[in-house]
């Protein structure tokens, strides 16, 4: 912490861009990440019209159990609702908290970051809540199609939550602890690219698979 | 977070001695020693992949042989296939971007040196991870495409899969790594006056490849995951009978599969392009041309997936399509090649070892670009499926392409690298024989396929023709063996020799012939400014003359950064997270969580130690 | 820091209203995906929620379309930061949706033709 001068001259680099290393390292991330969202929202698509048997988000004709059992769907938008709502916030959450950090207002700073946190771990949990309930009314990853496919993407994305939430949490430790200062809020900075993404990510995957039947 | 650094310590400020020991190694981040490792250890599974093909060799020589079983058989072409791809070709590649592109560029080393060793890390345990397999009696057998439904627990019940399956995880984690990395070295760390198209060839052919990486393994990576659902979990992705579609697989195989071709010969294709300029004494040829060929050819590549599947009936549209857009693909290669030979056309041609290798690619290539069109063509291309033909046109542009940009490049670079140039009489003698033992080996081939024989059979009855060819195509695989042979006699021999190459041997026209062979640690003692595209062939003009040979200096107040040895902790988590995986249902969630905690506890070591 | 800031690293990110009014265009955007969905299949859904079901899966892209560029623009600062983010941002996007698209139709044509005979 001794060495301002150094941080400082890493905060403004001289880079051929202009451009932070650290900050275009993200934005190449991001950007492969779009592909590997990409293939599993295509892997969602091409299955929604080969799922055999339910519970599926919407009613089926097909989805008769043997012994005749309509099927209900399964999907609660309000829950999901409000787990997508929340995810937006955090976003507002948290460009507040790096507006703060950029200041050097320290509470601020803890406080919008804290906010995000929460929302992100509402979220986190709501996914957990969502898919127990989807379990226990029957719809397991080997069910069907639209258990697969439904899993592995949300929980891919619930995974990325999970990180991002693992990763403020560390910045939420480090600006407790006064370490966090204005000429490091480019670290704060990487990580609320990374949050927004995977936000924005919801918002593709919201309608996608919530909505559109 | 790569590069935070929450400390700072004072680095020893006196003149830095170059460390020695093996501790030095495995702690390192210099992107030059990195390179070293990844050239290494990438030569050696080369080689693993070539002894794998003369087995293959051996076994196809005569009609009816029983050499190798039909499970040793279908095990070694799968090894011998996805070793040289993701263990040789693309690392060999790794080891030239590491050791070059920060010279070319004027840079003092890479954007994130320490991510750098993770990717080289992984790398290793990835490849080891892979042919461990062979310990346990389970290589992987089912090609190095592992087409659904081959692959279902059904079908391939063993632990040979799931070695392929993780074992690639492990690589596309190294391979993603190291090009967000170089993606941002390439942009960042340029020297002042390098403007974009200022940039040496090489360093823009695989900027573009690090686009592809960056773009194409998140879809591998998606759908091997989704293999390791099917294989793992229950679900049906692939499982025609749960309501899956094998074809799903074969979709994302190749829209990662066909970018990966390009990731594979780019480099090679940057390479020969700054061997040529610099052997013909002539600047290159058309260089924007080159570059927007480039760039033209990687986008295309995205978009031609499906010419590997005209086989399984996509319709008419699609069929045409996809013939028409890979078709195009033959223009801007078409500029490449005119370029290049423009290159040389007129030149005072200095007849080297690497300009050998460099005019040798070209006319492989073409070949293996010509038989490429042919298959381009739906009605041609059901007769050219799953025959010989394609393996001919694979391997012209896989090894007459990429293997001889590459051996051009290794040639080409030696001296920089290691302070010593390779025998020019060896070098000749390896050459000829590895032209001459290629084309043995491949070009019958062509014939074979177009005569029905099929490819991944173990054998073929005596009889039906195909025995004399055969012979010599396994009579010629042995001839580029020896080649490979009189290659290792002269690093060995050349290894013996003083260590006397001038920093400048080729009388080059880029960045790294200006600093003393092999670099100093720093690479830079003073940052260049650039003005041009060949800044040395400038600077050799305006003193009408050569330049003096860089003196060593000691390098004080240069500012290091620190070696690591997080990057291998993270990386052994990384395989233990995977290996965990695979073993779930032995393990439980244990493997699983025991490696995520040593990846976590090495990532916060890394992210929070002095960086330097 | 503020001494300290190069052109390039500030660009005047926008200011905390701006923050604040983009996320109630978001939170209304939203609410308009979710009232669009009820409207045509919810519970209230009437005859005029049947005469706009051909526009809805457009609608809700557009919707959908809209928050994602706000958050890109405005809270990721791609409009203000420097070009080359926006690029490499949009660049895996374009080859990203052609995939999806690509993929939907080849496996649609897959599935009516191939696959049923």
């Amino acid at each position: 912490m001794s060495d301002h001068a150094a941080h400082a001259a890493a905060a403004h680099p001289d880079t051929a861009t202009g451009i932070d290393s650290r900050k275009l390292a993200i934005w190449t991330f991001i950007g492969s990440e779009c592909l590997f969202f990409a293939t599993l929202i295509s892997n969602y698509l091409v299955h929604k019209e080969t799922w055999l048997t339910g519970p599926g988000p919407f009613p089926h004709e097909a989805w008769t159990s043997p012994a005749g059992k309509v099927f209900e769907p399964i999907i609660e938008i309000p829950l999901v609702t409000l787990g997508t709502a929340l995810l937006l916030f955090s976003s507002l959450f948290v460009v507040l908290a790096l507006a703060n950090a950029q200041r050097g207002n320290r509470r601020g700073l803890l406080l919008w970051l804290g906010c995000t946190l929460l929302c992100g771990l509402f979220f986190v949990g709501m996914q957990v809540y969502e898919f127990t309930h989807f379990v226990h009314k029957g719809l397991t990853l080997k069910t069907n199609l639209f258990g697969g496919s439904f899993f592995v993407l949300t929980g891919f994305h619930g995974t990325h939550v999970s990180i991002g939430v693992l990763w403020l949490f560390t910045l939420w430790i480090l600006a407790w602890r006064g370490k966090l200062t204005a000429d490091k809020s480019l670290n704060l900075e990487i990580a609320a690219l990374y949050w927004h993404f995977v936000d924005v990510v919801w918002v593709v995957i919201f309608p996608v698979v919530y909505l559109i039947k | 977070m790569a590069t935070t650094a929450l400390g700072h310590r004072a680095h020893a400020a006196a003149g830095h001695a170059e460390p020695t020991g093996i501790w030095s190694w495995i702690t390192t981040v210099d992107h030059k020693r990195i390179g070293i490792l990844y050239g290494t250890t990438a030569f050696m599974f080369f080689l693993m992949g070539g002894i794998e093909a003369l087995l293959l060799r051996i076994q196809l020589g005569s009609p009816d042989n029983t050499f190798l079983s039909p499970t040793t058989y279908n095990e070694l072409f799968t090894m011998h296939g996805t070793t040289m791809i993701f263990l040789a070709i693309m690392p060999i590649s790794a080891a030239f971007f590491n050791f070059i592109i920060p010279l070319q560029i004027g840079a003092r080393d890479v954007a994130f040196p320490r991510l750098n060793a993770f990717s080289y890390w992984v790398f290793l345990m990835g490849g080891l991870f892979l042919n461990v397999s062979w310990l346990f009696g389970a290589a992987p057998d089912t090609g190095w495409f592992g087409y659904a439904n081959l692959t279902s627990r059904q079908y391939s019940p063993g632990i040979n899969v799931d070695f392929w399956l993780f074992g690639l995880q492990i690589l596309g984690v190294a391979s993603l790594a190291a090009a967000v990395n170089f993606f941002t070295t390439v942009l960042n760390l340029r020297a002042p006056g390098m403007r974009l198209m200022r940039m040496p060839i090489f360093t823009w052919m695989s900027f573009i490849t690090q686009v592809l990486l960056l773009l194409a393994f998140p879809v591998i990576t998606v759908a091997l995951i989704l293999l390791m659902f099917d294989r793992f979990f229950g679900t049906n992705f692939y499982v025609p009978s749960g309501g899956g579609d094998p074809l799903l697989w074969q979709h994302l195989f190749w829209i990662f599969g066909h970018p990966e071709v390009y990731i594979l010969i780019l480099p090679a294709f940057g390479i020969i392009s700054e061997i040529l300029p610099v052997f013909s004494r002539k600047p290159l040829f058309g260089y924007a041309a080159m570059v927007f060929s480039g760039i033209f050819i990687a986008f295309l590549g995205f978009g031609v997936w499906s010419h590997h599947m005209f086989a399984t009936g996509m319709g008419p549209i699609a069929d045409t399509y996809f013939s028409l857009v890979t078709m195009l693909i033959a223009i801007p290669t078409g500029v490449k090649i005119f370029n290049w030979l423009g290159t040389a056309w007129g030149g005072s041609i200095q007849y080297k070892t690497p300009m050998y290798f460099a005019l040798g690619f070209i006319a492989m290539f073409i070949i293996g670009g010509l038989s490429g069109v042919m298959h381009a063509s739906p009605p041609a291309d059901l007769q050219q499926t799953d025959t010989y033909f394609v393996v001919a046109h694979f391997h012209y542009v896989m090894f007459g392409g990429s293997i001889f940009g590459l051996v051009a490049g290794a040639y080409y670079w030696w001296p920089k690298m290691f302070g010593r140039v390779l025998n020019e009489r060896l070098g000749k003698w390896h050459f000829w024989l590895m032209l001459i033992g290629f084309n043995v080996t491949f070009f019958p081939m062509h014939i074979l396929g177009l005569n029905g024989m099929p490819r991944r059979v173990y054998t073929y009855p005596a009889g039906l023709g195909f025995e004399t060819l055969n012979l010599l195509e396994t009579i010629g695989a042995f001839i580029l063996a020896s080649s490979f042979a009189v290659f290792l006699y002269n690093i060995y021999r050349t290894w013996r020799g003083p260590r006397n190459a001038p920093a400048d041997p080729w009388n080059g026209a880029t960045l790294e012939w200006s600093i003393p062979s092999p670099p100093q640690e720093w690479n830079f003692a003073e940052v260049p400014v650039v003005h041009g595209r060949d800044p040395l062939w400038e600077a050799k003009r305006e003193r009408s003359g050569p330049l003096p040979e860089p003196a060593r200096v000691s390098g004080e107040g240069i500012h290091l950064p620190n070696p690591s040895y997080w990057p291998l902790v993270t990386a052994l988590g990384l395989t233990a997270m995977m290996a965990g995986v695979m073993l779930i249902h032995h393990l439980g969630p244990w493997g699983i969580l025991a490696g995520g905690a040593i990846m976590l506890f090495g990532i916060f070591n890394w992210v929070f130690e002095p960086a330097g | 820091m503020d001494a300290h800031a190069s052109p390039a690293s500030e660009h005047s990110h926008p200011s905390v209203g701006v923050y604040i009014r983009i996320g109630l265009v978001l939170f209304v955007l939203t609410a308009l995906e979710v009232g669009l969905y009820e409207f045509t299949y919810g519970h209230h859904a009437g005859p005029a929620g049947h005469a706009i079901e051909p526009f809805f899966v457009p609608l809700l892209l557009l919707l959908s379309a809209a928050k994602f560029a706000l958050v890109a623009m405005f809270y990721m600062h791609l409009k203000q930061d420097e070009r080359v983010l926006s690029g490499v941002f949009i660049f895996p996007l374009i080859i990203a949706t052609v995939l999806i698209f690509g993929l939907i139709a080849l496996e649609a044509y897959h599935f009516a033709f191939a696959r049923s005979g």
